[in-house]
């Protein structure tokens, strides 16, 4: 039990806890000023109304039943879950696997996949915004006149942009979660694939009995973490339309609305409720993907 | 019959031109990758005219014409460069914020972080799993619902628009203690022993023998912390409302919705001046960057 013989009432076993508080003090101070008592006030502002002050479901119910806004910032969010999480995470694990052959010049494609990671996220929705995606002057749509196809309104077009946005998304996220990918690739023992060749098993029959497994704990974690990313997105949003333009209720996320409706309409206690909503939305999220963990994430012991 | 070594072996042989194929999806992506950071930079030399030509250009002519003719100066070449810089007359004020909210929080992480995932891995004390639970809550916790109240109490204690308020929020890192803890436990508790034996308090014991060893996560931690830092653009926004206290982030977001100033070229002059010092770090320190990375995702 007490692995270093300090036994409770003891001389050394005060000490060392007077230590351990010492030691925590900060985080834990820290935790309750910025982290604890702010969660509390989010949700206490966002059970009074803004102008009587009533304590009451006002902002709730304003947001469920009278602002449509909000239900579809809803379905943007999920949208564009739904298109960056598995699209993105098939690519950064096509790319793991790839660069997971001995090749050469690894590092350079590993250090080219990451660049955009270490570019401010406004800038780089700024390149696609004004460069790439502009219909008439944009490179993309450009080269998609190079071999005959007529491009798409990437920007002002409602349907279009949130894929838009999503390809962005992915093009700036591929990298890192390549990298997680490989290194969990890295950590699978060379002797299961040497055993699977001398069986005779087919690249597919490998990557699909020995690569998905052992990489599962990894690709879980990788999941869940681009899972929680996209449900906050709020940048690129916030980079490709502001409100006066056509294409903005296609583009607002949840936490976009959050923001306007705090810092734009200056209304915090609306905004709270939204992104308490948020919070539980992505929690609930969350916590499905940890049910449904158990039936493919094999941890190997 | 060969054995297994050599069918393995002649296997691996077989592959070779395979990794042909390999390489062209990789070039191909690395195309992909690169493409618009090269688009960027030829569009920040081009001239307004060209900028918005249809079909477009590739390759800036005007500016880069007048220079080659002799009629204007080399350092015509920079002029939408040149035309940010004086607009955005406190641009290097930007470098300053965006590099000091990147060291603050760097600092503050690994300080507190360090003290309290020492506790946590070694030290025995009451509430010890709550504690540590309540941070496993934070760290799951989207930062984005303290926001509001955040940036009440910083401005009631008066940092907004100071660097400080910058870093406010990243002053405790749980994710520092639940990363640094891992590696703390996996040091000997024999060396703590032996150190207490000698007469060495805690505080000794940290900072003599454990935090030269940890050297490696804390530079993890650091680039995490960092890449975090650099990509959050809401807090900077809302906490540092006068431009010329912003990051280089929330300070482009402020650029581009002056478009009857800036036209396409200078956003994009004004993008590559933002994107280059932390490119040129990456650039300097790949190696860390990468491995921090990964080792960030291994440990978590």
């Amino acid at each position: 039990m007490n692995r270093n013989k300090s036994l409770p009432g003891s001389k050394r076993f005060r000490s060392e806890w007077m230590w351990a508080y010492a030691f925590i003090a900060p985080t834990i101070l820290g935790l309750i000023i910025l982290n604890i008592i702010p969660f509390l006030q989010s949700v206490a502002l966002s059970l009074h109304d803004k102008h009587s002050g009533a304590l009451g479901l006002d902002n709730y119910i304003k947001m469920f039943t009278g602002d449509t806004y909000f239900w579809r910032s809803n379905l943007n969010t999920l949208l564009f879950t739904v298109i960056t999480v598995p699209f993105g995470i098939f690519l950064s694990l096509l790319l793991a696997v790839l660069l997971n052959h001995n090749i050469k010049g690894r590092n350079i494609y590993r250090g080219i996949f990451f660049m955009p990671l270490v570019c401010a996220p406004a800038a780089i929705a700024m390149v696609w915004r004004w460069v790439v995606f502009n219909s008439q002057t944009g490179f993309l749509n450009y080269m998609l006149s190079l071999v005959g196809i007529t491009g798409p309104n990437w920007i002002s077009d409602p349907g279009m942009v949130m894929i838009s946005i999503s390809i962005v998304a992915i093009w700036g996220s591929v990298g890192y979660d390549m990298i997680l990918l490989l290194a969990g690739l890295q950590g699978i023992s060379r002797t299961y694939y040497e055993a699977a060749l001398i069986d005779g098993a087919g690249s597919l029959q490998r990557f699909r009995f020995i690569t998905v497994p052992l990489l599962s704990p990894t690709l879980f974690f990788v999941i869940i973490m681009r899972t929680m990313n996209a449900l906050r997105q709020f940048d690129l949003s916030f980079m490709f339309a502001k409100d006066t333009d056509p294409a903005f209720p296609s583009v607002q996320t949840l936490l976009y609305l959050f923001y306007r409706e705090t810092y734009i309409k200056l209304n915090s206690n609306y905004g709270s409720a939204i992104v308490l909503w948020a919070v539980i939305l992505i929690l609930l999220l969350t916590a499905l993907q940890f049910w449904g963990e158990k039936k493919w994430v094999h941890y190997d012991n | 019959m060969p054995n297994n070594k050599e069918k393995v072996a002649f296997i691996y042989r077989n592959n070779r031109f395979k990794n042909l194929s390999v390489h062209c999806v990789l070039i191909l992506a690395s195309i992909t990758m690169l493409l618009p950071f090269v688009w960027m930079i030829l569009t920040s030399f081009k001239s307004f005219g060209e900028s918005v030509q249809v079909p477009p250009v590739f390759f800036p002519k005007t500016i880069p014409g007048k220079v080659f003719s002799g009629q204007e100066s080399f350092a015509y070449l920079f002029s939408n460069y040149r035309f940010v810089l004086k607009k955005v007359d406190y641009f290097e004020q930007l470098y300053i914020n965006t590099f000091a909210l990147i060291a603050g929080r760097i600092i503050f992480a690994i300080v507190t972080s360090s003290l309290a995932a020492y506790a946590f891995a070694k030290l025995h004390f009451p509430f010890k799993k709550f504690l540590f639970s309540v941070i496993l809550v934070q760290l799951m916790m989207p930062s984005q619902i303290y926001i509001v109240p955040q940036f009440k109490m910083a401005v009631a204690i008066g940092i907004n628009n100071t660097i400080m308020g910058l870093i406010f929020p990243g002053l405790i890192s749980a994710f520092g203690v639940f990363f640094l803890r891992q590696f703390y436990m996996s040091l000997p508790d024999e060396m703590s022993e032996a150190a207490i034996i000698d007469g060495c308090n805690h505080w000794k014991i940290l900072t003599k023998i454990m935090l030269p060893l940890t050297k490696t996560p804390m530079m993890a931690l650091s680039i995490f912390t960092a890449i975090f830092a650099w990509t959050d653009l809401m807090w900077p926004l809302i906490v540092n409302s006068d431009s010329q206290n912003g990051t280089l982030s929330s300070a482009l977001s402020k650029i581009q919705l002056m478009s009857q100033v800036f036209k396409t070229p200078h956003l994009m002059a004004a993008s590559f001046l933002a994107m280059i010092p932390m490119v040129l770090l990456y650039f300097a320190f790949q190696k860390q960057f990468v491995e921090g990375i990964a080792m960030t995702g291994i440990k978590s």
